[in-house]
């Protein structure tokens, strides 16, 4: 166990040796990696920063539901406790026909026109709040409701939903396909930065094979040169992404004063954080690993 | 310990550098290799080492036939060769300790005891003040027996030589042959390929005639 821990050790020393070693070459791979991920990662931010923004200050998406005019008391008290025991409601506003009455009355010239109606043109109405307001529950919650007997009109304002919905499935999209291609992007450095380890290296893996070095021995120090190269490249995007929501957290906090919001720019979470650095040392393993595969020949 | 049988190599182009040679050398036996540049010394301490497979015929060593051994075994075969080749093979960019320390570092051995065993192979050769210094400050004789000391520190129990006397003054000559003569001295098999067998007392001698034992 000793001896185990103490060739991993050796390894992880002389793959810092290796990148300390070559100073202008690891600076240079360690921009073009941190750069490459901080695209997606700070995608990735600005994202979840959108989903909140909307979240905060966007309508709740609502279900209109109107009664038949001819439903009496009774029949309304049935929808109501219908709507209120409903798993997928979480509330059910009665709005009474004599309330809307009252309300367009004191509307402006709506008056007249309405004295001169025989009766009260007006349903009794509910407002509905589904508890899961994507555009897909909404709607399968809606025909149910148009299902319920004494219902005339069922009316969705959802729109403004699914356009909201429609835009961040674009912007994950996005992030997705950055990640993807940057990703790749990764794997293409540190198999070219490998390559040139390897090249470096020759006189010394070739005397370590005379001297009885599995393959497993000369691999290792390059997984891990890898493995270093994509946590620090995954470090420095994380830095970039930090940066940037500092640098503007200000203006956007100016820009939703404007709209009356309240909401501050959050940095990455610390899931995206460390899901950043889990993916970025795995790309670089996996660089390594193909690079090793190309360069280091199973003669 | 080593035994050739039948076993011949030959090169692409159609260069036969070893022609049906058989022998055996025993466990504790100091052998020279003799005989013209060319003749076929080296190619014949490769096929000991696996560096070369033979083309035909077998090389065992303890036991093992060497030519049909998998690439996965072969590694453990050679940790119990100690050699030392006709160009060394130091490396340049760590210092005399670090380039003795490689043979332990690669079958693992715990820190603490791989640093005694380095410095007393230092020690063996008389390098040991030598421990920090690069190769290159090193003479052409403190290289070589450095290469010696990085072959006898993982305590091998056949020890290869490729003209490890070659461009030494008499002197330091006779100290790395007094060495070889050691080691033989305490059990391990020395195959020594060389011009100069007064160096090494009297003894048996393998002369190779282009690829022919004599
Ligand atoms: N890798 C090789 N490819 C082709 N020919 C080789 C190779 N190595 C050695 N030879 C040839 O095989 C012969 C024996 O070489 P070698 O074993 O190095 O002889 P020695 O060590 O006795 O000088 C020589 O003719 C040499 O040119
Ligand atoms: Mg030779």
């Amino acid at each position: 166990m000793n001896a185990w821990l103490a060739q991993h050790w050796q390894a992880l020393a002389l793959a810092l040796r290796r990148l300390v070693a070559t100073p202008v070459n690891t600076l240079l791979s360690l921009l073009a990696i941190g750069i490459a991920l901080a695209l997606p990662a700070g995608g990735q931010m600005l994202l979840v920063n959108a989903l909140q923004l909307a979240r905060d200050g966007a309508p709740t998406p609502r279900i209109s539901l109107y009664a038949d005019l001819a439903a009496d008391r009774r029949a309304v008290q049935q929808i109501e406790a219908r709507l209120k025991n409903h798993p997928a409601i979480k509330s059910a506003q009665l709005i009474p026909r004599e309330a809307t009455l009252a309300r367009m009355k004191s509307g402006e010239g709506l008056g007249d026109v309405i004295d001169a109606l025989p009766g009260n043109p007006f349903p009794d109405a509910f407002v509905v709040t589904p508890a899961d307001d994507s555009p897909a529950a909404m709607d399968a919650l809606a025909d149910e409701l148009r299902k319920l007997p004494k219902v005339e009109h069922v009316q969705l304002d959802s729109d403004w939903a699914r356009r909201l919905h429609a835009l961040l499935q674009v912007g994950r999209t996005g992030v997705v396909l950055l990640a993807l291609l940057l990703g790749v992007g990764l794997v293409a450095i540190t198999f070219n930065t490998i390559r040139l380890q390897v090249m470096a290296s020759r006189a010394e893996i070739e005397l370590s094979r005379l001297l009885g070095a599995t393959d497993a021995f000369v691999r290792r120090p390059f997984h891990y040169f890898g493995v270093l190269l994509g946590l620090a490249g995954g470090g420095l995007a994380w830095l970039i992404v930090a940066a940037a929501t500092l640098w503007l957290k200000q203006p956007i906090g100016e820009l939703v004063k404007l709209y009356n919001l309240d909401f501050a720019l959050s940095p990455l979470a610390l899931v995206d954080s460390l899901a950043l650095l889990g993916a970025a040392g795995a790309l670089g393993w996996l660089g390594a690993g193909l690079s090793l595969r190309q360069h280091l020949g199973d003669h | 310990m080593i035994r050739f049988d039948h076993a011949s190599k030959r090169y692409p182009p159609g260069i036969d550098a070893l022609a049906d040679v058989s022998f055996t050398v025993g466990k504790g036996e100091l052998v020279t290799v003799g005989g013209h540049s060319g003749a076929g010394k080296s190619t014949l301490l490769k096929l000991i080492a696996g560096i070369e497979r033979p083309t035909s015929g077998a090389v065992l060593v303890n036991g093992q036939n060497v030519g049909s051994l998998k690439r996965k075994a072969m590694p453990y075969l050679r940790r119990n060769l100690g050699l030392v080749f006709q160009d060394q093979k130091l490396l340049f960019d760590r210092n005399a300790f670090d380039n003795v320390m490689l043979p332990l570092a690669i079958t693992g051995f715990p820190p603490a005891e791989a640093k005694r065993r380095v410095q007393a192979a230092l020690d063996k050769v008389g390098l040991l003040d030598r421990q920090k210094a690069m190769p290159v400050m090193l003479s052409g004789g403190e290289q070589q027996r450095l290469a010696l000391a990085r072959a006898v520190v993982g305590r091998p129990n056949i020890l290869l030589a490729d003209e490890p006397t070659a461009h030494l003054d008499a002197e330091t000559a006779a100290d790395v042959a007094r060495t070889f003569l050691e080691f033989r001295d305490v059990g391990v098999t020395v195959l020594i390929a060389t011009y100069d067998d007064s160096l090494f007392g009297a003894p048996r001698r393998l002369t190779l005639h282009h690829g022919r034992l004599q």
